[in-house]
């Protein structure tokens, strides 16, 4: 069954200069975590943002935390001030991601 | 056990936040970090404009309104709030309040070293680009190097009742006092990595008590007079993550865990000037309401070098608004885009960049935007940079002209052309930790 990636998961993001960083949650990592790291790989994540994200995409996992880290590099418009986006930080790229279709 | 509450999370943070802190139950150090790496470019403007400023303005009226009770509770402040100008900030902070001392660090600011470092051989590549530094060598305005907890504590052994540094990281500001009253050595990385990542989780305020959660955010208690967090830290390293019971918000692990993830890059490798510290180790265990228990912490070795942050002169940039209404509001935005680039084409002007988002559809999101085909109003937002004063300020007068020459139904032009705003960029290098000398100014 697919279901977007907020049934199961929450996310926060942010900036480090132009790369923008999203932390994804598993609500219940013992059920879920293994369902993040099956689907939600980096080429998968780089796929959906489209050319938003100019660079590579990263991914780190935190099974501690249930969680996986994803870098988006080349992904704000130059970052920081230099940006011309209403959202240079990145802010909002978390809750962009929660739309993404996983199975489960 | 100590606790070390951190009342600001940025420069522009809530105001009542710390004098609450202080108010509604016991601490023991309060933290307050200014510091964003886009802030140092803005305290270095504002230096330019006038030498006796560069630091976060908002910190001595603060000081000024909780000295009495700094006092009477003994809470000391810790603060990075000296931005560009430690020394102006704590001569601020004795005029507002002379009865308190203040311990200055100072070190960071190797403005005037870029040549030094340069004729040493150190490259000092941009750490996201790889670029060398001599493409900005002439458009520098201020170089800060990262300067880590040991510092911040060394001023708290003065006894002053505040410490003000400039370009500390974040996460030092409540490590220091782990260090200072627990007797931490420099080699204790376990202990270094366990308040560092105290000092993450605390150091964006409210973000890690339940704002910017998307967690049953509509169901979280009292946002209005949201608590800020609170570490009751342990000799051994671990910790609790609170809040006073009376005020607002939320400590959960889940809340805990957004924070913990917020602008984190590899997990093993989180590195400060103080150690490296491993999100990979952390154990999280609800223990109570508003309670979070952590533990388990590993950390390695320093790393060699220090993290500089420098800001250069990045040109200039202005961003143009107008909102077209229902009907086909998103394809009049769009005609009226095209217009605007097609003026400025003609006009030749040099610029470097021209970027479009049509606010109500795909500014935050971008191609990935939920679909929103005929959307009742639409904000188009064009902005654009370039090295050119005079070009980008000619784009300022391409805006307002489209209410009677373009598209029809146009409004929101009532603020007039918008600003030019220079840019101060950011670069960050390393440079081997041994440049870097601190020392430690006391006031009153």
């Amino acid at each position: 069954m697919k279901v977007p990636l907020s049934t199961i998961a929450h996310t926060r993001s942010g900036d480090k200069g132009d790369t923008c960083n999203i932390g994804v949650i598993a609500y219940h990592p013992e059920r879920d975590f293994p369902v993040l790291v099956r689907e939600l790989t980096a080429d998968r994540v780089k796929a959906f943002f489209g050319d938003f994200v100019q660079g590579k995409v990263e991914r780190f996992e935190l099974p501690n935390l249930g969680a996986l880290n994803f870098l988006l590099h080349e992904a704000l418009g130059g970052g920081g001030t230099v940006s011309l986006r209403v959202d240079p930080q990145g802010k909002t790229f978390g809750a962009a991601l929660l739309g993404i279709e996983i199975e489960v | 056990m100590i606790r070390i509450a951190n009342g600001q999370g940025f420069w522009g943070d809530w105001l009542e936040a710390p004098v609450r802190l202080i108010e509604q139950g016991p601490i023991d150090y309060l933290a307050l970090d200014y510091l964003a790496e886009i802030t140092m470019s803005i305290l270095q403007k504002q230096k330019q404009a006038d030498p006796a400023l560069g630091y976060a303005r908002d910190f001595p009226p603060l000081i000024g309104r909780i000295a009495k009770q700094m006092r009477e509770r003994n809470v000391r402040v810790i603060a990075n709030a000296g931005g560009v100008n430690p020394i102006a900030c704590a001569q601020a902070v004795r005029k507002i309040a002379p009865g308190l001392k203040v311990a200055v660090v100072l070190g960071d600011d190797v403005f005037c070293r870029i040549d030094e470092f340069l004729s040493k051989g150190y490259a000092m590549s941009d750490m996201d680009s790889g670029e060398p530094i001599s493409s900005i060598r002439d458009r520098i305005l201020s170089a800060n190097a990262y300067i880590g907890a040991f510092p911040l504590g060394e001023a708290l052994a003065t006894g002053a009742h505040v410490v003000i540094a400039g370009r500390s990281t974040d996460t030092a500001l409540a490590l220091a006092p782990m260090i200072h009253r627990f007797g931490w050595g420099a080699e204790d990385w376990d202990k270094l990595a366990a308040g560092t990542i105290a000092g993450h989780i605390v150091e964006c305020g409210a973000q890690t008590t339940g704002g910017n959660c998307q967690v049953d955010w509509r169901n979280i208690p009292d946002m209005a007079n949201i608590g800020y967090p609170i570490i009751e830290a342990e000799p051994d390293g671990s910790f609790v993550i609170t809040k006073h019971p009376s005020a607002g918000g939320r400590v959960h692990s889940d809340v805990v865990k957004e924070q913990l993830l917020y602008e984190l890059g590899d997990p093993q490798n989180y590195i400060t000037p103080d150690c490296v510290a491993d999100f990979t180790t952390i154990q999280l265990q609800d223990a109570g309401p508003d309670r979070v228990r952590v533990s388990g912490i590993h950390g390695r070795q320093r790393p060699a070098t220090l993290k500089l942050s420098v800001s250069y002169a990045g040109g200039w940039k202005a961003t143009g608004t107008l909102v077209y209404s229902w009907p086909e509001a998103l394809d009049k935005a769009r005609a009226a885009d095209a217009i605007v680039r097609t003026r400025l084409q003609s006009l030749g002007l040099h610029l470097d960049e021209i970027y479009t988002e049509f606010l109500g559809v795909n500014a935050c999101h971008g191609p990935v935007a939920h679909p929103n085909p005929d959307p009742p109003e639409v904000q188009l937002r064009i902005g654009v940079r370039g090295p050119d004063r005079k070009a980008v300020d000619r784009f300022t007068r391409e805006m307002i002209p489209l209410v009677l020459n373009g598209p029809p139904g146009a409004t929101g032009f009532g603020d007039g052309r918008p600003p030019v705003r220079e840019i101060v960029a950011y670069w960050s290098a390393l440079v081997p930790r041994e440049e870097i000398k601190t020392s430690i100014e006391v006031l009153g």
